[in-house]
């Protein structure tokens, strides 16, 4: 089967974050007020092939640790779908 | 004594040529060993140099670890030999898990390229052995993601075990405590974001990399 994977990389709790700290800086400028808490992440796109969902978040995860977030600041949330099959 | 530095290219480095130059002003011999090899030659130290490898894609570091070289290195680490990560080096020795913490965005947003002063915290380093303690160094940063973070338990360990081997004295990135250059607990692998080999001649204003660069020489 083939999956569909959505990765979301944020910084983690407690983790300056220049980008998010600019951005939520210039809301004012543009008239939006009362927006707050401005986080930036990434997300990361990508399919995978295992036989069930399990297999696949279980190789998701592995890849997360150990590639697509490093640890040591960034934590990381999955979404995964099975892709429907062709006929 | 002559020693042999192996200077560590990845696609995208571009300052191995500058850390081959500046060995050899101070007697030593270099060469340049590419990402695919999974040897390091008959190397003394090795340096992993500065510059943009893989692109610096997903983060700085992050692909460049899994390159066949790297595992050479940390097996030459492993066996105490001096491993030097000099700004892009820096970050790959983090990401390989060879040094503690990560390098992430200068507070401001700004790359900084401007010469700094770094105290030297500590002379038991491979990079420091051969400078004096309370010395402040003048050597030039040309950076983006350089504010080096920790856990706090990891800053208590760097601190407790005298690993922070090189401060700034006018924090220009937001690095927690200051810190420039830090060093594993073996004390032989060591890095730090300014370019020391850029301040190994007088014409490029500053002659202070000198001592760190002599330190593994």
């Amino acid at each position: 089967m083939t999956f569909e994977v959505l990765v979301n990389v944020s910084l983690r709790p407690g983790i300056a974050d220049p980008q998010g700290a600019t951005i939520e800086r210039a809301l004012p400028a543009l008239g939006f007020a009362g927006v707050g808490h401005v986080r930036v992440g990434k997300s990361i796109a990508f399919t995978v092939d295992a036989d069930d969902e399990a297999a696949a978040r279980s190789t998701v995860e592995d890849l997360c640790h150990r590639f697509l977030t490093n640890p040591v600041i960034e934590d990381s949330s999955i979404s995964i779908a099975a892709v429907a099959p062709v006929d | 004594m002559a020693r042999h530095v192996a200077v560590v290219r990845f696609p995208g480095t571009n300052c191995e040529f500058d850390v081959v130059e500046a060995v050899e002003s101070l007697g030593g011999t270099a060469e340049i060993v590419f990402h695919d090899r999974s040897d390091l030659g008959a190397a003394d130290a090795v340096v992993v140099a500065g510059g943009f490898a893989h692109g610096d894609y997903l983060r700085p570091g992050a692909i460049a670890r899994f390159s066949p070289v790297m595992s050479a290195v940390a097996e030459f680490a492993a066996a105490g030999g001096p491993v030097i990560g000099i700004c892009n080096g820096f970050q790959v020795l983090t990401e390989a898990g060879l040094l503690p913490g990560a390098l992430q965005k200068n507070a401001g947003l700004k790359f900084r390229c401007e010469m700094v002063e770094l105290r030297v915290e500590s002379t038991d380093s491979s990079l420091t052995n051969a400078a004096s303690r309370g010395a402040v160094l003048r050597v030039p940063i040309n950076h983006f993601e350089g504010n080096y973070t920790c856990s706090a338990e990891t800053l208590a360990e760097l601190r407790g075990e005298d690993r922070v081997v090189l401060r700034y004295v006018d924090n220009p990135n937001g690095s927690v405590d200051d810190i420039a250059g830090v060093c594993n607990a073996g004390r032989n692998v060591v890095g730090l974001m300014p370019h020391p080999e850029r301040a190994c001649h007088e014409l490029l204003g500053s002659t202070d990399g000198r001592p760190l660069l002599a330190s593994f020489l």
